[in-house]
C-alpha cells in the first residue's frame, strides 16, 4: 500500500496496469487522447506486484486493474473512469490536478 | 359457323392434352390460372395429333374446384381463339380469313398478359386494317366484317385488361401472404425458443450455458414490447401536452426500463459473451450498426441534435461535449478490443515448430491455450464497459436536457431504432428472384 500510494503522488495521473490486460490498453489511450501522460506501472513487471494488487483490491478496486489515480487520489478502475469521463468530471479532475490545461 | 365449331373442337381437344401434361406439374397450375392457361394456349394452337382429352390424364392432386375454374378459362379461350383468329390473316380475302386459321402457327394467337399486350392488339390492328384492305369482298360485307371484327377487337382488349388487373391483384395477394409468411416464421422461432427454455429449466445447469442466449432473446424481446407500451404512453403524453411532473414520471420509467437492459444483458454476457457481440438477438439493419455489442452513443447524439432545437448556449456545449466524450471513450474501448485481438492471435500463432520434446510441445499448446482462454474472459468486460457507457451517455443527456426535450429525444431514439426494424422486416420479406 505505501508503494502504491508513494507511486501515486508521484505525477498528476497515474494508472496501474498489466501488460496483458487490454482494457488497462483501453483507459491508458484514452489519458493520452485527452493530453494528459499519465504514469503507467504495470504491475507483472514490478517486484512488489502481488502485494501492490492486493493494495489495490482492498481500496475496492475490482478489478485490481486498471486502477486510476489523479492528483494522489484513488478515481477508480474502467467502470469509474468512462463514468466520470461522460459526465465531464474526469476533464475536470484532470485541470485541477494540472494534468492537462483544457 | 362450320369454321367456327371446328375451331372449338380442336382447341379444346388441344388445350385438354396441354392443361393434361402440364397439371402434372401441378406446381406450375397452381399458381395463376389464368396465366398458366394463357402460357398453355400459346403452345398449343399448332396443327398437331389431336388427342381427346379425358379427365384420367388428369392427376388427382388437382383440386376439383380449380379444375372447374379451368374449364370455364378454356371455354372463355376459345372464344378468344375464335375472335381473333378471324382478324389475323394480312392477306386474302373473308373466306380465307376464316378458313386459314388451322394453318397458322402459335405465336399469334398467344394472348399474353403482359404490358406488351397492347403492342399486340396493335399489331392485330395493323394486321386487320390490311386484312380489310387487301379483301375483294363487296362493300356491304365488307362493313359487316369491319364492325365484327371492331367489336371483337374490343373484347380482346378488354379481356386482356382484366387479365393484367387480375394478375396484378395475384401479385399483390402474393407479396402480403410473403410478410405473413416472415412474421409467422419470427414468430414460430421466438415461440419455439420459449419452449425450448421452458422444457429444459428443470435442469438449472444444463439449461444455463445451453440457452443463455435463447434466454436472454426471450428477455429481450419482452423488454422490446413493454418498451413499445412504454413510448406510447410518452408520445400520448407529450401530444396531449401533460405537465412537466407527468412527463417526468413517465420519462423516468423509461430510463429505468433501459436500466434493465443493460442489466440483462450483463447477465447475458456472462452466459455468452458471443451471442451478443455477433448482434443476433438484433434485426439485420441494426446490426449492420453494431459496435461492441450495441449501439454506438456518439451516432445517436449526432442523430439527436437537430431534431432536439431549440438549444440554449449551454445545452448546445453540453451536448456537444457529452458527443465527443462518449466518442473518445469509444474509440480507447476499440483499441482495446484491437489489442485484445492482436494478443490474442499472437498467443494462437506462436507455436513450437522447433524440436523439442513432445512433452514441451503439449506443455506449451496447454499453456497458450490457457492464455488464450484468458484472454476470451476479457471480452465480457469489454461489452459490459461499452455498455455502461450507452447508459452513462443517456442519463448525461437527460440531465442537460429539459423535461419536454428529454422526451422528445427518447421518441426520436425509439422511432429511430423502430424504423430500423422495420427496415429489416421489409428487407426480409423482399421478393428474391
Amino acid at each position: 500500500m505505501d508503494r502504491v500510494k508513494d507511486l501515486a503522488s508521484k505525477k498528476a495521473a497515474v494508472i496501474f496496469t498489466k501488460s496483458s490486460c487490454c482494457m488497462c490498453h483501453s483507459i491508458t489511450q484514452l489519458f493520452y487522447e485527452l493530453g494528459a501522460s499519465p504514469a503507467v506501472h504495470e504491475l507483472d513487471n514490478d517486484p512488489y506486484g502481488r502485494q501492490m494488487e492486493w493494495a489495490l483490491r482492498s481500496l475496492g478496486c475490482n478489478p485490481s486493474v486498471p486502477a486510476v489515480f489523479i492528483g494522489g487520489k484513488f478515481v477508480g478502475s474502467s467502470k469509474d473512469v468512462i463514468s466520470l469521463h461522460v459526465d465531464g468530471s474526469l476533464k475536470q479532475m484532470l485541470m485541477d490536478a494540472k494534468a492537462i490545461w483544457f | 359457323m362450320p369454321e367456327a365449331s371446328r375451331v372449338d373442337s380442336f382447341c379444346l381437344s388441344d388445350f385438354d392434352q396441354s392443361v393434361g401434361n402440364h397439371l402434372e406439374n401441378a406446381v406450375e397450375l397452381n399458381g395463376n390460372p389464368v396465366n398458366n392457361l394463357l402460357k398453355v394456349s400459346s403452345q398449343t394452337i399448332s396443327p398437331g395429333p389431336v388427342h381427346l382429352g379425358t379427365s384420367d390424364r388428369l392427376p388427382t392432386s388437382v383440386d376439383k374446384g380449380q379444375f372447374t375454374y379451368l374449364e370455364d378459362r378454356l371455354s372463355l379461350l376459345a372464344q378468344k381463339v375464335r375472335s381473333t383468329n378471324q382478324v389475323i390473316i394480312p392477306s386474302g380475302d373473308t373466306e380465307n380469313q376464316e378458313g386459314s386459321v388451322m394453318a397458322d402457327g402459335s405465336p399469334r394467337t398467344d394472348i399474353s398478359t403482359d404490358a406488351d399486350t397492347d403492342e399486340k392488339n396493335q399489331r392485330f390492328d395493323g394486321g386487320q386494317s390490311l386484312a380489310v384492305g387487301g379483301s375483294d369482298s363487296s362493300d356491304r360485307s365488307k362493313d359487316k366484317t369491319d364492325q365484327k371484327t371492331l367489336r371483337r377487337l374490343a373484347q380482346n382488349r378488354e379481356a386482356a385488361r382484366k387479365s393484367r388487373l387480375r394478375k396484378k391483384a395475384y401479385v399483390q395477394q402474393l407479396e402480403s401472404s410473403r410478410l405473413k409468411l416472415t412474421q409467422l416464421e419470427q414468430e414460430l422461432q421466438r415461440a419455439r425458443q420459449q419452449g425450448i427454455f421452458i422444457s429444459s429449466s428443470g435442469d438449472q445447469a444444463h439449461s444455463m450455458s445451453g440457452n443463455g442466449a435463447m434466454a436472454f432473446d426471450v428477455e429481450y424481446a419482452r423488454w422490446l414490447e413493454e418498451q413499445n407500451r412504454q413510448i406510447n404512453e410518452l408520445r400520448a403524453a407529450v401530444n396531449s401536452h401533460a405537465s412537466d411532473t407527468e412527463l417526468r414520471m413517465i420519462i423516468d420509467g423509461v430510463l429505468a426500463h433501459y436500466d434493465e437492459i443493460f442489466r440483462l444483458k450483463g447477465t447475458a454476457a456472462k452466459a455468452d459473451v458471443f451471442h451478443l457481440l455477433s448482434g443476433m438477438w438484433k434485426t439485420p439493419a441494426e446490426r449492420c450498426f453494431l459496435w461492441l455489442g450495441g449501439f454506438r452513443s456518439s451516432e445517436l447524439l449526432k442523430l439527436l441534435v437537430n431534431q432536439l432545437e431549440p438549444l440554449t448556449e449551454q445545452q448546445l456545449v453540453g451536448i456537444t461535449n457529452l458527443q465527443q466524450s462518449s466518442q473518445q471513450a469509444e474509440d480507447a474501448l476499440s483499441q482495446g478490443m484491437e489489442a485484445l485481438q492482436q494478443s490474442l492471435s499472437e498467443t494462437l500463432s506462436s507455436g513450437s515448430l522447433g524440436s523439442s520434446g513432445s512433452s514441451g510441445n503439449v506443455a506449451n499448446y496447454m499453456g497458450q491455450m490457457a492464455m488464450a482462454m484468458g484472454k476470451l474472459g476479457t471480452l465480457e468486460g469489454f461489452i459490459r464497459q461499452a455498455d455502461n457507457l450507452r447508459q452513462q451517455t443517456l442519463q448525461q443527456m437527460h440531465r442537460i436536457l429539459t423535461t419536454r426535450q428529454s422526451a422528445r429525444a427518447l421518441l426520436a431514439i425509439h422511432d429511430y431504432f423502430s424504423r430500423l426494424r422495420a427496415l429489416s422486416s421489409l428487407w426480409l420479406a423482399r421478393p428474391r428472384d
